[in-house]
């Protein structure tokens, strides 16, 4: 019975000035997402809000599906589409769409109405009083509540009547590609998808850098890191994922520096990497899925050792949450299950089993002078030779 | 250069076996059930596939059932023997080391209210027919003992095994799953006491998905699928006719020059292991002889995680399997139960690597594998969990 939906935005309606050029990234969103779905729509700005409207068959749940993933919209609203043709006839539609909508007729419920059509021979109020008399007419159970209703029965007036009365929550957040462009540190865990999602609902395009060790990790790593980049992708549009050989370097840090700091330090050396490609493509900040405390190299000491090595701002905002916390939002976001398939992006090789947790800079520094012949020239190396794919739906 | 010696794992199908089933597939498409011309043609490929997979072991074609390959030629085996002589007995008697095709499909009996024994084996990966005698029962309806062991190449003693369960008593059904055997060895199993015979055609460079079970003509067995009642009501379902024509053609061409593709097989597997030799910390499981398979290599790379040595090798063109799977996270349960049967040690469960050979190995292959495992070994030995 649906035939068009209208799109609300939260926040982006506060932009001032900039609020044109938000509205048209949503727009952009709205239609790249849209692509993934049989059917053909238009896609049309009017008055601060949008309106997708279906040219042709399509799957509803699909399209919803889709919408759910399009940052900045606060809502979708599937919406029933009627001729204008007099009032009685909207009495009708609207008594029809309860009728069908609502199997069940037990709720307290109101009209609010819009008249953008102004020539229209009702205003808002008389439709509402009107169109409230006839649904109580037809369906006795219901009552109205015109402070809290159960439901909320909008009726536009415009060059067509829409109905609808649903509201299926969005991510929220603003549109990609209204916030910059930010480097994401992506492995086959848990987090950092999803501290990709987070920054790429805040409005940030992404790109992403994985630090790849064969024969220490397989291509099996490598893929489900893709995947996972391309599940992120359906919400932050396609990802530019660098993949970075990282062996010689691991190698290096494993012959000459201690065992119990290499995590530390191989972590210094992936921020540095990661900094450097984010220079050379324009991000303005490196993103990393890392929450206090979760692992030795996530204390507040070893963040700020790693942290050291760069310039940049970096974001991480599963910083405050916890391990269930992360799980769930990668279960949101469908991320979960990939992430829990057993190839580690880790070789236990380089795993100490009890890694320092309260490293010290000094300490730290000096043990990577031990690096420095060579470690330069590497770094410069694992940079220009990394491999990009571009992870997409 | 690029060397396949993962043939344990899968193989390349043969030239003349693709052009068959291809010809099948879009000339020789019908139905074998249908009556009309096309439905013959089809059913003659069928028969056929028949007679020769039937002469290849010496027994005669009505006892010869198309599956969908090893995995369900056991299962009907085991759950079709099981089932139908239940009222003879509930106690079924298998090896530690088979194919998870029969110790899954066991596992499943025993929740049915079945009893399986698992005998152990020596540390080479046979069976002793001893521990064999020791467990049959007045009530042991069937006994199921591979081959070839996929892992190691040991081979049971399949003759022997056949003698005594004659001895004890001749109800007792005897399967063999011969997924790594068919095509290396001959076979008979009316001459042994063979009741029931697993083969997959992937293995011996046929096509993936189809395989059949040899049964005994007197051997009483139920169907684990239903439906149009195709093959005498045992295997419903529309016969695979290029997948099984290309299996005959597969048989046909592995036993042409069986012996000396063998002799070959064993030079190679002599070469390779004799290679592995000159490096310090290799040790090889199961027999270096004669008595195990000419086709299976399993070695122990002391200090190297299989894992991590497979993709070195694989970075130099060579395709191994690791015998198992890195478990770092479950050190328990790490390394398959083949090696843990065999009482390999622990730390070298996770170090061992599977190299098997096909008709297509070469002496340069041979020899590209073991200069590429003198320049790596030592290499990867420098970096270790420490």
């Amino acid at each position: 019975m649906f035939k068009a939906f209208l799109i609300k935005f939260a926040e982006i309606g506060v932009k001032g000035k900039n609020r044109d050029l938000f509205e048209a990234a949503l727009a952009q969103q709205i239609k790249y997402a849209l692509r993934r779905c049989e059917g053909q729509f238009a896609v049309r700005r009017n008055r601060g809000r949008i309106y997708i409207e279906a040219l042709s068959a399509f799957d509803f749940e699909e399209t919803v599906e889709n919408l759910k993933t399009v940052c900045g919209i606060s809502s979708i609203c599937p919406m029933v589409q009627a001729k204008d043709e007099g009032v009685e006839k909207l009495c009708q539609d609207v008594v029809d769409y309860v009728a069908a909508q609502y199997p069940e007729k037990r709720f307290t419920f109101k009209v609010d109405a819009r008249r953008a059509q102004k020539n229209y021979p009702l205003n808002s109020m008389e439709i509402n009083a009107l169109l409230g008399e006839k649904l109580l007419d037809a369906f006795p159970q219901l009552r109205v509540d015109v402070h809290k209703p159960e439901v909320m029965i909008h009726v536009e007036v415009r060059e067509k009547i829409y109905i609808y009365s649903i509201e299926i929550p969005g991510p929220g957040g603003m549109p990609v590609g209204t916030n910059g462009k930010a480097m994401l540190l992506l492995s086959g865990g848990i987090d950092s998808p999803v501290a990709g999602y987070m920054v790429a609902k805040r409005g940030v395009k992404i790109d992403a850098v994985y630090f790849h060790a064969p024969p220490y990790t397989s291509e099996r790593a490598k893929q489900k890191v893709v995947d996972l980049a391309r599940l992120v992708a359906r919400y932050s549009g396609p990802i530019y994922l660098h993949v970075v050989n990282f062996t010689e370097i691991q190698l290096a840090i494993y012959e000459k520096c201690p065992h119990d700091e290499l995590t530390i330090i191989m972590r210094r050396y992936m921020m540095r990497i990661a900094e450097q490609i984010a220079k050379k493509t324009e991000c303005l900040g490196l993103v990393t899925g890392e929450s206090i405390g979760q692992v030795a190299s996530q204390t507040m000491q070893s963040l700020a050792v790693t942290n050291e090595v760069c310039t940049m701002p970096v974001y991480r905002p599963c910083i405050g949450l916890d391990k269930q916390e992360i799980v769930e939002l990668a279960e949101k976001i469908g991320t979960y299950e990939t992430s829990i398939l057993p190839f580690e992006d880790c070789c236990t090789i380089f795993v100490a089993k009890h890694p320092v947790t309260k490293p010290n800079l000094g300490v730290i520094k000096r043990h990577e002078e031990n690096l420095k012949d060579g470690i330069e020239e590497m770094v410069r190396q694992a940079v220009e030779t990394a491999e990009l794919i571009v992870a997409e739906v | 250069m690029n060397c396949y010696l993962d043939n344990s794992a899968t193989t390349r199908c043969f030239d003349s076996v693709a052009e068959l089933t291809a010809r099948i597939m879009c000339k020789d498409y019908g139905n074998p059930s249908s009556l009309h011309q096309k439905g013959v043609e089809a059913e003659a490929y069928v028969r056929n596939a028949k007679e020769v997979i039937a002469k290849s072991l010496k027994v005669t074609p009505k006892e010869i059932f198309f599956t969908s390959g090893g995995t369900e030629s056991d299962n009907l085996a085991l759950r079709g023997a099981a089932y139908a002589n239940c009222r003879r007995g509930k106690h079924l008697i298998t090896t530690a080391i088979e194919h998870p095709a029969v110790l899954r499909t066991m596992q499943y009996l025993q929740e049915q209210g079945f009893e399986v024994t698992y005998l152990p084996v020596d540390s080479c990966g046979r069976l002793r027919t001893e521990d064999l005698e020791k467990a049959l029962r007045p009530d042991t309806i069937l006994v199921s003992v591979m081959h070839v062991n996929n892992e190691i190449g040991s081979v049971q003693p399949l003759a022997q095994i056949g003698e005594l369960l004659h001895r004890y008593n001749p109800d007792i059904l005897f399967h063999v799953d011969a997924v790594q055997g068919y095509g290396k060895f001959r076979i008979y199993p009316k001459r042994i006491g063979i009741d029931m015979l697993s083969v997959s055609a992937h293995k011996i460079h046929g096509p993936k998905g189809v395989g059949f079970l040899y049964v005994g003509e007197r051997v009483k067995i139920r169907p684990v699928l239903f439906g149009g009642g195709q093959q005498r009501g045992l295997r419903s379902g529309t016969e695979n006719v290029p997948g099984i024509a290309g299996m005959a053609k597969a048989a046909e061409e592995i036993y042409r020059n069986l012996d000396e593709d063998v002799e070959r097989l064993y030079a190679l597997r002599q070469r390779f292991t004799e290679g592995l030799a000159r490096l310090d910390g290799v040790s090889i499981n199961g027999s270096r002889g004669r008595d195990g398979a000419p086709h299976i290599v399993s070695a122990s790379f002391e200090g190297v995680r299989s894992e991590v040595l497979l993709h070195a090798l694989e970075e130099k063109g060579v395709y191994v399997s690791a015998g198992s799977a890195c478990a770092s996270n479950h050190p328990d349960t790490a390394g398959s139960a083949t090696l843990r049967a065999i009482g390999l040690k622990k730390e070298l469960l996770s170090s061992t690597v599977r190299f098997s050979f096909s008709v297509f190995t070469t002496e340069e292959e041979i020899d590209y594998t073991l200069q590429a495992l003198y320049e790596l070994v030592p290499a990867l030995r420098r970096f270790t969990r420490r």
